[in-house]
């Protein structure tokens, strides 16, 4: 499909919107439907559009396998140090509350912190999904 | 009569019961591995149903305190589903590339030509 | 930090399978899952003992109280189950770093490593908490993990093994999840006490019955029952040596756990072995496990799947004290847990050296080899005779305390049923112990030496256990019978 021009044209334009709409799902988890997870999928489906359009090699260039594979643990790590960062502070594990003065605050920068873990996860999990069935058996 | 009665007033049960017997079905009845996944999906998909048709209820409202409202439809079958969602896509993708190196070191995914030389070990 | 201790249990295997997967290399993954694995019976130990000195812990993870926040609970039972899976994951790391640096690919081994960090993680995971749906997701953290770690092995069949278990594995877990879906509908709660507490004026309703019925039949796949074992032999036999003796050792034993909580803590005797033919459904199917299971580990060629059909057979002992349904019955039962996941441990150690020196398991290979072999193969006959119940091991304790709860409960049957399927272990142990010792040398045995030392001693660890919780039981069976009482005493 590298020589479409309709599909490469919309392409390009889709895909700076769809990572925005991505962010926007990721950081307005709080207030409405949303989420790290929906987050992630939306991102990752960037990256397999774009693999399907401009071919795997060159996504693979743009979103190279170490990065995807190494944001899968990361994004555990980011999720797993709130928890003892909370344990740290004298809560209990993955308590936000004492996370600031303000536990209502706290709760908030809580559930964004794993929330991004989870994102950094979802994302690096379902791009390196694609790319591992994508390269098989070629 | 009451049958028919109890089928309507209970037919997101039925529905569940109906999605997860097929899923099933498709997991013993089919040979080929990508099939008995796709069952093998369908049956946990069902449990989805089961969880989330009690936890709405009818007029409720999302969980979210206002004035306006009094009844809320229960929140926490969402969360658990999602999670159990979590937990299915997992298992598809590894079953999945299960059945790719399956068919790369035995060259086909249907069960009984796998079994017919004996692989099975029994 | 001491408060946090429950978290601790979960978080270190965590944080250690994330490091395995970012560091990408073998060496420096095994250093990291070993040092994690000898942090574990630390903490295992201390929360053990604050159980027996002040009672039951309640840890509220991220601070919500119980019943609607997620609760760790640890009381005598699971406290001992915590203990085992630690001590198993901890005495075999050392092993680890040849046999797994001989059995996967170099690129493989830090993922192998972090496969089973997260295995470890969800095998504590379903141990501790006190919440049924957290326990089913710590269960697919630790059978999604271990599908990961059959798939590692060398044989294609071990593709197939994996495939299968998957299959296998999680129709029981949505079964089991479809059951405690039922109990959420009816009682509106998910953890372990609040349900108990609420179930009591419902327990003959058709949901609860289903929901028994759902998670009884889930786990028991789980935990490879009898009829629902189809999935173990092949899994054991072509998984990677170290994955066989960690998960013959603790998989199956946290399923019995969870099998346990939901019967006895959940449920309660009365919903159960009183109004539910209970005793006669686990006493024929763990009988036909005793029998069957055993008849057809004589009839292997390959001695890990002989072993796996032993194991099908003792998780039938297993669930014949569960059976029993009383103190001394529940006890043995809750024993044999402990005992045979060190003599089965200490078997597949045996066999993984075997497969390190042989590259072979087979039965007609290893002829002779008790003589280029001599520790490592006396090793397979001391807990070869614990696997058949000889006294002064820890295999006799067991059989000891099933045999006089089925006295206890007028069955004096089951003692004759219990010393003939322990003649069937004679058998399948005594022709591996006749081909090894009494036959000559084969060609592949010729060559073989000695196991090296670092995999030698956490083999010979595990059956000094055997012999060593054969004569001295104060540690197993008196926590083993304090267990069976928390059990057996529910939710007052």
């Amino acid at each position: 499909m590298k020589f479409d021009l309709i599909l490469r044209i919309a392409a390009k334009l889709l895909i700076p919107f769809t990572l925005l709409f991505g962010l926007y799902v990721q950081f307005h988890g709080d207030f409405g439907p949303g989420g790290g997870f929906q987050a992630g999928v939306i991102v990752a489906a960037v990256v397999i559009l774009y693999a399907i359009i401009f071919g795997l090699e060159t996504a693979k260039n743009v979103v190279p396998p170490i990065v995807v594979e190494t944001m899968i643990p990361v994004g555990v790590l980011i999720y797993a140090s709130v928890g003892v960062a909370s344990m740290l502070l004298g809560g209990e594990y993955l308590n936000y509350s004492v996370l600031e003065h303000d536990p209502a605050h706290a709760q908030e920068l809580g559930i964004l912190l794993v929330e991004l873990g989870v994102f950094v996860t979802v994302a690096g999990t379902m791009t390196a999904i694609f790319y591992t069935f994508a390269g098989r058996g070629r | 009569m009451e049958l028919f009665e109890n089928i309507i007033a209970h037919y997101n049960h039925w529905v569940t019961i109906f999605l997860m017997v097929a899923g099933l079905y498709i997991v013993v009845a089919r040979g080929n591995m990508v099939k008995k996944l796709v069952g093998l999906s369908l049956f946990q998909t069902s449990v989805y149903l089961l969880y989330l048709t009690p936890g709405k209820i009818l007029g409720g409202t999302p969980p979210i305190l206002d004035p306006n409202f009094a009844v809320y439809s229960n929140p926490l079958p969402h969360v658990l589903m999602l999670t159990a969602i979590v937990v299915g896509v997992a298992t598809l993708a590894l079953g999945l590339a299960l059945v790719v190196r399956i068919n790369e070191a035995y060259g086909t995914i249907e069960e009984d030509e796998i079994f017919a030389d004996g692989e099975g070990g029994e | 930090m001491i408060e946090n201790l429950p978290a601790l249990q979960i978080v270190i295997p965590l944080l250690g399978a994330v490091l395995c997967a970012l560091v990408r290399h073998g060496g420096i993954a095994w250093a990291i899952s070993t040092l994690v694995s000898w942090m574990m019976p630390v903490v295992a130990g201390l929360i053990l003992a604050q159980v027996l000195s002040d009672g039951a812990i309640s840890y509220a993870m991220g601070g919500w109280a119980p019943p609607f926040g997620i609760e760790f609970r640890i009381d005598a039972a699971n406290g001992f189950v915590l203990l085992l899976i630690s001590v198993v994951g901890a005495v075999i790391m050392p092993y680890a770093r040849r046999s797994v640096g001989a059995e996967i690919s170099r690129r493989n081994q830090a993922w192998f490593y972090t496969m089973y960090l997260l295995c470890l993680c969800g095998l504590l995971g379903v141990s501790i908490t006190g919440d049924a749906f957290n326990a089913f997701v710590f269960l697919e953290v630790s059978s999604l993990s271990t599908y990961a770690l059959i798939a590692l092995g060398k044989d294609r069949r071990a593709l197939l093994a994996a495939y299968q278990y998957l299959i296998m594995g999680t129709i029981g877990a949505t079964l089991y999840v479809i059951g405690v879906g039922l109990l959420y509908t009816m009682t509106g709660s998910l953890n372990f006490v609040d349900v108990a507490a609420r179930i009591a004026d419902m327990e003959t309703t058709r949901p609860i019955l289903a929901a028994i019925a759902f998670i009884m039949v889930g786990l028991s796949l789980k935990l490879a029952l009898f009829p629902l074992h189809v999935w173990l032999p092949n899994a054991y036999a072509y998984a990677p040596s170290l994955a066989t003796a960690f998960l013959a050792a603790t998989a199956t034993k946290v399923a019995v756990y969870l099998m346990l909580r939901f019967l006895f803590t959940v449920f309660g005797l009365h919903a159960t072995f009183e109004n539910l033919p209970l005793t006669e459904i686990f006493l024929a199917l763990s009988i036909a496990a005793m029998f069957g299971a055993s008849i057809v580990a004589i009839f292997q060629e390959n001695v890990k799947r002989m072993l796996a059909y032993s194991s099908v057979a003792q998780i039938g002992y297993i669930t014949l004290g569960i059976a029993l349904a009383n103190q001394t019955g529940l006890t043995g039962g809750i024993v044999h847990l402990f005992n045979h996941a060190m003599m089965k441990g200490a078997l597949f150690l045996v066999l993984g050296a075997v497969a390190f020196r042989l590259g072979t398991v087979k039965i007609e290979e290893l002829a002779g080899l008790g003589r280029r072999m001599p520790v490592t193969m006396g090793a397979f006959v001391v807990a070869g005779l614990s696997i058949i119940g000889t006294p002064g091991t820890a295999g006799f304790i067991s059989k000891w305390y099933l045999a006089v709860g089925a006295l206890e409960q007028g069955m004096w049957w089951l003692v004759f049923l219990l010393v003939a399927s322990s003649l069937l272990s004679v058998v399948y142990i005594g022709r591996v112990v006749e081909v090894v010792w009494f036959r000559p040398l084969s060609e592949k045995a010729e060559g073989a030496r000695e196991m090296p030392l670092d995999m030698l001693v956490p083999t010979l660890i595990l059956v000094a256990a055997t012999v060593y919780f054969g004569i001295d039981t104060s540690l197993t069976a008196d926590i083993a019978s304090s267990a069976a009482s928390a059990l057996l005493e529910g939710v007052k």
